[in-house]
This record gives C-alpha cells, sequence and structure tokens, in this order.
C-alpha cells in the first residue's frame, strides 16, 4: 500500500518537474504569447487542434500556460523549501539541544507564528515585500517560507530533545566533544530523516497556498510568469458564460499535483517512520524438514 | 598508600537534583524539593585500583559517577583528579579532561550513534581532541580494535552498530573509551544487559586492557556478584550514602552493614543447594527526596534499634502490612478506628492522631499495644519512646533520631549504629529510661 | 512426573517470516506442564524462550505460524479460533511481562484494573465481591488495601510487578507465563518477587512458566527447568538434579559461565547463538560445544530419558546402535575467532 502510493506520487511528481523543465521545448507558445505567425489569437476559443486547451480571455494559449505554471510553481516551491528548511532545522536543532530561554523565545515566536491564519500571514508578508523586492517568484517564495518555518522548527525540536536524551548523546558529551560538534555528529543525523516526507507534504500544502495567494492578486505578477492560480481567477466570470477550459485545466493541474506530492509524502512516511511502517509479510513454509537430517526416532 | 598514589579525591561530594512537584506548584514556580543522589561522601580512588560502586537503583552510584566525569554539577563538596579540583572546572576545561577519564555506559546499543559506522565511532574522539592525521588515525582505530577483540578490525570498521551483537557493541565502546589512552575508566554497568555467557568475556577483556594500559577503574554496578571477582575495593551505597566500604575480600567474608548483607543473601545462586532467601529486608529503596529520619535503612533493617531515626512514616508502613494480610472486614474496622493516617506522612519523631470519627484516642492505643504484644521484639517498638491517649488523639513519641556516622572496622568503614559504641550506650540509657517510666 | 499436566506441549513448532528466510524460533518442542508446577525455561536470548512462551498462549504476532499440539483442558490450543482462544486468556491461562509500566493504563486507578479485569472474565459478581477478591489477592502481593484507589504512577517498580502479578492471579488462572519477569528489578526487590513466584502453588494452585536468562533464578524458584537451546530444549528435568548435574554439555557449560558469588574464574562459551534461519546441521550446538563428537556435525541428536524423567538431546547420552563407527571421535574444527563470539 504504501510502496504503491509511494511511486504513483513519485510518477506524477516527477511528470510536473519533467513539464517544468522541458517548457521552454514542449509549451506550444510563451506564457504571455497571445499572437503568432502576425495573427492574434481568438479569444476564449474553445479547445481545438490549434489550442488543445483553448484559448482565454487574453487569448494567450491555456496549455502554454499551465505548461509554464508548472515551472512557476516548481521553482517557487523548491526556493520556498530551501528557505524553510535552511531556517528551521537549523533553529529547532538549536533550540532543542540547548533548550534554556533560547528555547523559550522560539518557541514562543513560533507558536505566534503557527496560530496566524498561514494565507493572512503569507498575505501580510506578500504585501510587505512587494514593495522593496516586487511581486516576483522570490517574494511569493518568502511569503511561503514564513508560512512553513514554524512546521519545521516544531518538528526538529522536539525530536532534539528526544534525542539529546539518548545515552549516545551523552556519550559523546563524555568523549570530550563540543555542543556543536555533538548537533552536527550525532543528533542531525538522527533528526533530519523526518523531513524528506513532511518537506513533500508541505509542498503540495504550498502548491495550494500560492495558488491562493494567486487567486486573490497578491502572487505573482502576470507579466512575471504564468501562475494557476491567477488563471483560475480570471475564469471565475468565465464559468458563468459556459466558457469551462479556462477554469477547468489549471484546476486540474493543481489538483493533480498536489496529489501526486501527498501520495510521494505520505509514502515516504510510510516507508521511513517504523512506526506506521508493517512488516513485510512474508509466507511462512512449515514443510520444511527441521534439519539436515530427519530424526530417525520420534 | 603513598598520598601521590590518590588518583581520584573525593570530600564531602553532595550533588541534589531539584524536584519540580504538583502541577499547581509547579505553576507557582516553586520548587518541591531535592533529590539527594549523593549525599556526603567521601572517598579516594588509587592509582591501579579496581574500585566498585555498588548499590540499588536510586542509590545514586551512577550519579556519583557521573558527577566524577564532571557530567552532572556537584552541589558541594570537592572533586579532585590528581590534585586538579573538578568541580570549580568550567566547560572547556572539562573537556580537555575527557582525554584522561573516560566512560562505558551500561546500554551498548543506545551509546553508539545508529548513524555512524564502526570506525566513524572510535575515531571520533581522536577527532575531537584533534590527534594524528587521518591516516595515523585510521591506524589506530584498527589497532584498538584488534585490541578489544574485534579482529580482523576490516571486519568491522564499516559496519553500522545495528549489524553488531551485543558484545561486539560493547566492545566498540571500550574501544572507544580506551582510545584516547585514559588514566581512569568509568564503567557503568558495562556487563548487565549482556547474556550471562557474555559478560565473563567483556570483563576478561576488562581485566586484561586494564594491566595492558594501567587503567584505573571505578566500576558501577548492582550485581555483588560480579563485583566480587572484578573489585579490589568495594563502596556499598544505599540513598547517597556509603553505608559501607572496605577492600573485596573483607567485605564478602564478613560484611558488617545489615545492607550489604542482605544484598549478599538476596543474589541468585545457580548451585541447586540454594532456595529463594526469605529473611528479605521489606520494601524497596525509599524516596531520597524525603529519605527515613536517622540511618536511612533503618524502615527495612532487621537489627535496628532505639535511636536509629524512628518515625511517623514507619508507623504507617506496619499498619499497611498488616491490613495487607487481613481480612476486609478486619482491615476496614480498623481503618475506621485509625482515621485518616494523612498526619504520619510528615516525616517526624512526634505525632498527634486523631482517632476515626466516634472513636477515641484509647481505642487507638489499645490496637497499637495489641499489635505490639504480637510481636514486641519487632524493631519498630524498640523506637516507640511512649504512647498515650488524649481524648480524641492516640500520642505517639519515637526516641530521638541520631544519624549514623563512619566508623573504621577493621579494614572496612561502616555507617552503622551497631558498631557505635556511644550509640548503643544511649540506646541503652533510653531503654533504661522507658522501662523505668513504663509505658 | 507424578500430577496431570495443565498444559502438553507436543511438537510445536513456531516460525517467523522475515525478507531473509523463515525463522524457525520454537522447532519441535514437546513439554509438560504439571498442575501448580514452577517450570523454568532458560538460555540464551535468541534461543526461542519467549517465543515459545507466546506460542503456548496462542500470543504470536503477525507472520508467525505455528505448528503441532499445545492440549489444555482437552482442547489442542494451536489453530483454536481467535475468538475462544482470548476467552482462556485471562481465567485460565495468565501472562506477566518484564516491564510492568508499559502494561498498566497511566489514567486509571489500581481498583479500575482490577474491575476491569475481574467484569469481564466474571460478569456475575457484585461490586463487593470484586472489591473482596481483588483487595486479597493484592494482599498477599503485600499491596496493602489503603492503596487500591491509587494510580500506576504512584507505585514503585517493584510494587507495579506485584500488581501485574495480583492482576494475572485475580482471575485464577490454571497456568502464568513469566517473561524475564524480575529482570527491570533490584537484587532484593527481585528476590522478593521470586518468593512470591514459587509460592504460587501453596496459595493459588497456579502453574508457573518462568521463562529467564539467570540460572540462579531458576535454581531458587523451580521445581522443574527446561533448557532452550537454538529452538529445541537442549535438556529438562528436575531443576536440583539439572544444575547439580547437567546432562547436556550446553546446561554444563552455561552454568560454568554464571557469574555467581562462587565464582573464582571466569568461564565462556565460545561463539554464540546460531542464526535459526538456517541453523547447523546435526546437533545445534556442536560448532560451540567442547565435546562435540563426529556425530554430532552430521546427524540430528535423538531426544534420551534419564533417571527420573530427565530428557537430554545429545550424543553423548546415544543411542548408541544410532552412533556410526567412529562417530564418537572427537570432532576437529576450526578455532571459533574471538570477533564471532561476544
Amino acid at each position: 500500500m504504501a510502496r504503491s502510493m509511494l511511486w504513483i506520487g513519485a510518477g506524477i511528481t516527477l511528470a510536473f518537474v519533467l513539464i517544468a523543465l522541458l517548457a521552454p521545448v514542449i509549451a506550444p507558445y510563451d506564457f504571455d504569447t497571445f499572437r503568432a505567425n502576425g495573427h492574434r489569437f481568438p479569444q476564449l476559443a474553445a479547445p481545438s487542434w490549434d489550442h488543445l486547451m483553448g484559448t482565454n480571455v487574453q487569448s494567450t494559449d491555456v496549455l502554454s500556460r499551465i505548461i509554464w505554471g508548472a515551472q512557476t510553481e516548481l521553482k517557487v516551491v523548491i526556493v520556498s523549501m530551501v528557505f524553510s528548511i535552511g531556517v528551521g532545522v537549523p533553529l529547532g536543532l538549536l533550540s532543542g539541544y540547548f533548550g534554556g530561554w533560547l528555547d523559550r523565545v522560539l518557541v514562543l515566536l513560533m507558536d505566534a507564528l503557527l496560530v496566524f491564519p498561514f494565507l493572512l500571514l503569507a498575505i501580510v508578508i506578500a504585501f510587505l515585500l512587494s514593495d522593496r523586492v516586487g511581486q516576483g517568484i522570490f517574494t511569493a517564495a518568502i511569503a511561503i517560507t514564513v508560512v512553513y518555518v514554524p512546521l519545521y522548527f516544531r518538528v526538529v525540536r522536539n525530536h532534539t530533545i528526544s534525542i539529546r536524551e539518548e545515552p549516545f548523546v551523552e556519550a559523546a558529551r563524555a568523549l570530550g566533544a563540543r555542543p556543536f560538534t555533538v548537533i552536527r555528529k550525532y543528533v542531525f543525523f538522527n533528526v533530519v530523516q523526518n523531513v524528506p516526507p513532511l518537506a513533500t507534504l508541505n509542498a503540495a500544502d504550498a502548491i495550494l497556498t500560492l495558488a491562493a495567494l494567486g487567486f486573490l492578486g497578491y502572487g505573482i505578477q502576470p507579466t512575471d510568469g504564468a501562475e494557476w492560480g491567477y488563471d483560475i481567477n480570471r475564469a471565475v466570470s468565465d464559468a458563468a458564460s459556459g466558457i469551462w477550459w479556462t477554469g477547468l485545466f489549471p484546476g486540474l493541474a493543481i489538483v493533480l499535483l498536489v496529489t501526486g506530492l501527498t501520495l510521494l509524502g505520505e509514502g515516504l512516511n510510510e516507508t521511513i517512520n517504523p512506526v506506521l511502517r508493517k512488516r513485510p509479510k512474508v509466507k511462512v513454509d512449515m514443510s520444511q524438514p527441521t534439519s539436515g537430517t530427519e530424526p530417525e526416532s520420534r | 598508600m603513598p598520598l601521590d598514589d590518590v588518583l581520584v579525591s573525593i570530600r564531602g561530594l553532595k550533588t541534589y537534583y531539584s524536584i519540580r512537584g504538583s502541577f499547581a506548584s509547579r505553576i507557582i514556580g516553586r520548587e518541591a524539593g531535592h533529590v539527594r543522589a549523593v549525599d556526603d561522601v567521601s572517598l579516594e580512588l588509587h592509582r591501579g585500583e579496581v574500585l566498585g560502586l555498588v548499590g540499588e537503583s536510586g542509590s545514586g552510584k551512577t550519579t556519583l559517577g557521573r558527577t566524577i566525569l564532571g557530567l552532572v554539577a556537584a552541589t558541594e563538596g570537592s572533586v579532585q583528579f590528581e590534585g586538579r579540583e573538578i568541580t570549580k572546572m568550567n566547560e572547556r576545561e572539562l573537556r580537555r579532561l575527557r582525554r584522561e577519564m573516560q566512560v562505558v555506559f551500561q546500554d551498548p546499543h543506545a551509546s553508539l550513534n545508529p548513524a555512524m559506522t564502526v570506525q566513524q565511532l572510535v575515531e571520533h574522539p581522536l577527532q575531537i581532541h584533534k590527534v594524528g592525521t587521518r591516516a595515523e588515525r585510521r591506524s589506530r582505530v584498527a589497532e584498538t580494535l584488534s585490541i578489544v577483540g574485534l579482529d580482523p578490525p576490516e571486519q568491522f570498521m564499516e559496519k553500522y552498530p545495528a549489524d553488531l551483537s551485543g558484545g561486539q557493541k560493547q566492545r566498540v565502546v571500550i574501544a572507544r573509551a580506551i582510545i584516547l589512552n585514559p588514566v581512569l575508566l568509568v564503567a557503568d554497568e558495562p556487563v548487565s544487559m549482556l547474556d550471562m555467557s557474555v559478560r565473563a568475556k567483556i570483563l576478561e577483556l576488562m581485566l586484561y586492557l586494564k594491566r595492558q594500559l594501567n587503567l584505573t577503574y571505578l566500576y558501577i554496578t548492582h550485581d555483588l556478584a560480579t563485583a566480587k571477582f572484578f573489585c579490589d575495593r568495594i563502596a556499598i551505597l544505599y540513598l547517597g550514602r556509603i553505608v559501607e566500604i572496605g577492600p573485596s575480600e573483607a567485605i564478602y567474608a564478613d560484611p558488617k552493614h545489615p545492607y550489604t548483607r542482605a544484598l549478599l543473601r538476596a543474589i541468585p545462586n545457580p548451585d541447586p543447594r540454594h532456595a529463594v532467601p526469605r529473611d528479605l529486608p521489606p520494601g524497596e529503596v525509599p524516596d531520597a527526596a524525603r529519605p527515613p529520619l536517622g540511618c536511612s535503612f533503618h524502615p527495612r533493617c532487621p537489627l535496628a534499634f532505639e535511636v536509629c531515626g524512628w518515625e511517623t512514616r514507619d508507623l504507617r508502613d506496619l499498619l499497611e502490612a498488616r491490613w495487607a494480610m487481613q481480612a476486609q472486614e478486619d482491615y476496614e474496622a480498623e481503618q475506621a478506628l485509625m482515621g485518616d493516617l494523612g498526619a504520619l506522612d510528615e516525616p517526624a519523631s512526634h505525632v498527634r492522631l486523631k482517632a476515626g470519627s466516634g472513636r477515641t484516642g484509647a481505642e487507638v492505643v489499645a490496637l497499637l499495644e495489641s499489635i505490639r504484644e504480637k510481636s514486641p521484639d519487632a524493631p519498630f517498638w524498640k523506637g516507640i519512646r511512649q504512647i498515650a491517649a488524649d481524648g480524641q488523639f492516640a500520642e505517639l513519641e519515637w526516641h530521638e533520631p541520631i544519624a549514623p556516622r563512619p566508623l573504621d572496622q577493621g579494614d572496612t568503614t561502616v555507617e552503622c549504629h551497631l558498631y557505635d559504641e556511644e550509640a548503643l550506650a544511649e540506646a541503652d540509657r533510653r531503654r533504661a529510661e522507658v522501662t523505668a517510666v513504663g509505658v | 512426573m507424578t500430577t496431570t499436566p495443565v498444559v502438553s506441549v507436543r511438537d510445536l513448532r513456531v516460525y517467523y517470516g522475515t525478507p531473509r528466510g523463515t525463522v524457525r524460533a520454537v522447532d519441535r518442542v514437546s513439554l509438560d506442564i504439571g498442575e501448580g508446577e514452577v517450570l523454568g525455561l532458560v538460555g540464551e536470548s535468541g534461543c526461542g524462550k519467549s517465543t515459545l512462551g507466546r506460542g503456548i498462549l496462542g500470543l504470536l504476532p503477525e507472520g508467525a505460524a505455528s505448528d503441532g499440539e499445545v492440549i489444555y483442558g482437552g482442547k489442542n490450543l494451536v489453530g483454536m479460533n481467535p475468538k475462544e482462544l482470548r476467552r482462556l486468556r485471562g481465567p485460565d491461562l495468565g501472562l506477566i511481562f518484564q516491564e510492568p509500566m508499559t502494561r498498566l493504563n497511566p489514567v486509571m486507578r489500581i481498583e479500575d484494573h482490577f474491575r476491569e479485569a475481574l467484569e469481564q472474565h466474571e460478569p456475575n459478581l457484585t461490586d463487593r465481591e470484586i472489591r473482596t477478591r481483588s483487595l486479597e489477592t493484592l494482599g498477599q502481593m503485600g499491596i496493602p488495601p489503603t492503596r487500591f484507589r491509587q494510580y500506576p504512577h504512584e507505585f514503585s517498580g517493584g510494587m507495579r510487578q506485584r500488581i501485574m502479578i495480583a492482576l494475572a492471579l485475580v482471575l485464577r488462572p490454571k497456568l502464568l507465563v513469566a517473561d524475564e519477569p524480575t529482570t527491570s528489578l533490584d537484587v532484593i526487590v527481585e528476590a522478593q518477587i521470586l518468593g512470591i513466584l514459587s509460592d504460587l502453588r501453596r496459595n493459588f494452585g497456579t502453574a508457573l512458566l518462568l521463562i529467564t536468562h539467570n540460572l540462579g533464578i531458576v535454581a531458587e524458584a523451580c521445581d522443574r527447568v527446561a533448557v532452550m537451546y537454538a529452538g529445541q530444549i537442549a535438556e529438562e528435568g528436575d531443576a536440583r538434579d539439572v544444575f547439580g548435574e547437567p546432562a547436556h554439555p550446553y546446561t554444563r557449560e552455561l552454568l560454568r559461565s554464571t557469574i555467581s558469588l562462587e565464582t573464582d574464574e571466569l568461564h565462556s562459551i565460545p561463539g554464540a547463538p546460531p542464526n535459526l534461519i538456517d541453523p547447523p546441521n546435526g546437533c545445534r550446538f556442536h560448532p560451540r560445544c567442547p565435546s562435540a563428537m563426529e556425530v554430532c556435525a552430521s546427524r540430528d541428536p535423538v531426544e534420551q530419558t534419564l533417571d527420573e524423567g530427565r530428557r537430554v538431546l545429545c550424543w553423548l547420552h546415544g543411542p548408541d546402535e544410532l552412533i556410526p563407527e567412529g562417530g564418537r571421535d572427537e570432532l576437529e574444527r576450526e578455532e571459533i575467532a574471538v570477533a564471532e563470539e561476544a
């Protein structure tokens, strides 16, 4: 079960990654192209051989926007994951290992971030940053990072606290190791294995957050890149007049990628976490003889 | 022994842990008290000897070991290692000291980082203390693994702890401990997690290493059988105090303290002529946060007498032990008579007990006297100075406790009133006084 | 043995499936436990002691298969349906574990633990009867009635183990399996608990299977002993006889390697118990056996019955007619490397 989840999730995720990487090659047009060969594309054209997923109100090709959108999603997710892991994991390690006032302050701060409605938080950050760095991929990524740092912090900190009590950590102290050596060589490796499944699940969540930001108009500027949430926003009024393709395809893309990442994350979680993992059932062969030679009398 | 032979000298060492009590007191931020894990211990560890610290869980043996290593801060007193005061050292000075004193913990599985290979584990102390080049360190690791019996070393260096058996893991732990050429090795129950058939091998290895590397051992254990074989001197710990210390032969041939005798009797013996010992001290090691008055061992001691520190909680134990054996009706009747025993929770040599509702102090006294008649020689009754009824109350007074002090008895030093002439004389005086007054 | 057995184990096999192959944890074990008898089961870790104890109670983990007979009250517990088996567990068959704290529910009072156990198996008891029965059993374990309404965390380790034993005994089982019940306890408390366990017969008429790696415990608390090695019973008989004069070299070597107050020379058995996926041919102990003969390496030993019902699985005791010519010659073999033993 876990294994099939893992493989299906990995397959879907990989497909999107490939689409994103190969966007310049496979996308029929650029994400903001509305004319080709001197002709402007028709507005809101239904899917046809010219435009497989139709065109939208700005005459751009929906399929191309989906494909370029995958690249945007990937960039934002990667940048935000790198930032949130890069900040959350070290803070969690320090806070958990040293405890004391550092721990108290950080826990308070992170809890405050955690209880803040995440979307509102992301919007506020995006709003604050948009004045300075503009509404690009970087801004969206930072806005999402702030939402996810507390999650990594919590998981890593709690795990660090339990690892800190392990005898091998005390043994390392008894060897004369400095605190940072202990954290690096003894705590880190035992804590870090929780991160990949969490990161994958968070990536799925981050896609939804990015889409929500885009939908609300705080995401990536339409001139900076294609973004599915923004497209869905623009498609809202189309739906009333029976134009389904402008909203359906970006929506499907979001659902599919999020499902893929979730399956991958849950699969990883069950494979890595021994508590959730069930022993593989192996058929027991009772028929084999007791030993090389059969007892002659019994 | 000449003075320069002393490797570790401990004087009046106390290590207390503060405990946080109930939820309410935690909210207020009030500390509920201290656990006296190590309570005024003095001893000397001589170069080249094996000193055993023997005691049950809660005896403070592990904390004492950790305090000597500087892993736990001492509350009071001094620990000198080769003349250097450890209790005053900061983290950096202590880290430097780790080259000279090393430790082997009880659980070999838990004390090895599962994410490191044998090579990395054993090499790490060298890296920490910046010894040698990479190649030098590697050959030193191989050499050390051979010494501890993991031979050929190449077969083990790339393995992870999970791939090793319990005995092999403990060998890795020992290799890691000796690779820096320490002077002192603290071994905290190094064989108690291992199978019987492996214990002998690890102990043999440790004895071999001691001869080869001129090590001094502090052997912490609950097992008097391995200690007998392994140690030159033995200190018996009970509730944070050394109750008896002396050369192994003397301790085993002629145990002085009643607790040492009980420990020796309790060891299971595969000799078919042995049966389960029946005359064991009742109960378990008490809470170190609220130790018994006087001698800590007195509530369980078959030989305790007037001055040993009898008190309120001993009466509670007496009643509860009696009720455990009684039919339900008898117990319920007596409990109704005794009323609330809450007054007995506060340690004191004097108590006013309120009888159950509608009952009188005289009835309580009568019950206590009837209990005394059944076994008048039980140590508890020796401790009673006076029982009197006063309306609704029963008033009990015990003899003033005297704290035991270390006494030299031949080669051993023992902390027990049985060997204290003054305490014995005082007990006689008090006994005479009680008889004269009549209870 | 004179009494009728409570449980008769015949040719019991318990195998585990693992990705690396089938582990034959218990391999054709036959054993009787008499009424009110204390039977010790000893051996190194990894010899199948715990699996045998659980196999007798039908408490096997997923992925294990068993075969053979465990006859209790005229019925075979092997292959019995789980519902019927569950009804037997408690009132007929009890189990005591090594770590008592993990088996007591921390948010339930001691009283509630007893109430639950009794209500489940004897629904007709009144409240008063439940209380009387529980207090009586606890009292025999030395737990005073004043502590009946306390929570598990308010008790010391030894007291918790006493409570666990009382909780098993309050249902008056015919057989109790105790798996290393004293391993995590202090010496004096251990001796106290062993005293209680060896008195079970007198006080409750309960038979006890005491699983332990400590031979001293068996010698002191048990009537009979079964020595287990690599999934098989190497030797079984009266505890005094077996320890006084071991018939199997494994028993002898185990006794010699035990460190007691009388030990003046350390001794150990070379090597380690074999991997039970692919145990050695012939006698499973032969690679470590100082008395091994040529025949031991090639043929499975045949169980021999000696005096007074002592059973032993070792070629040293014959039968002579099955030992081929030259079979009694000393076995030549390679030295066991130190590295492989610990």
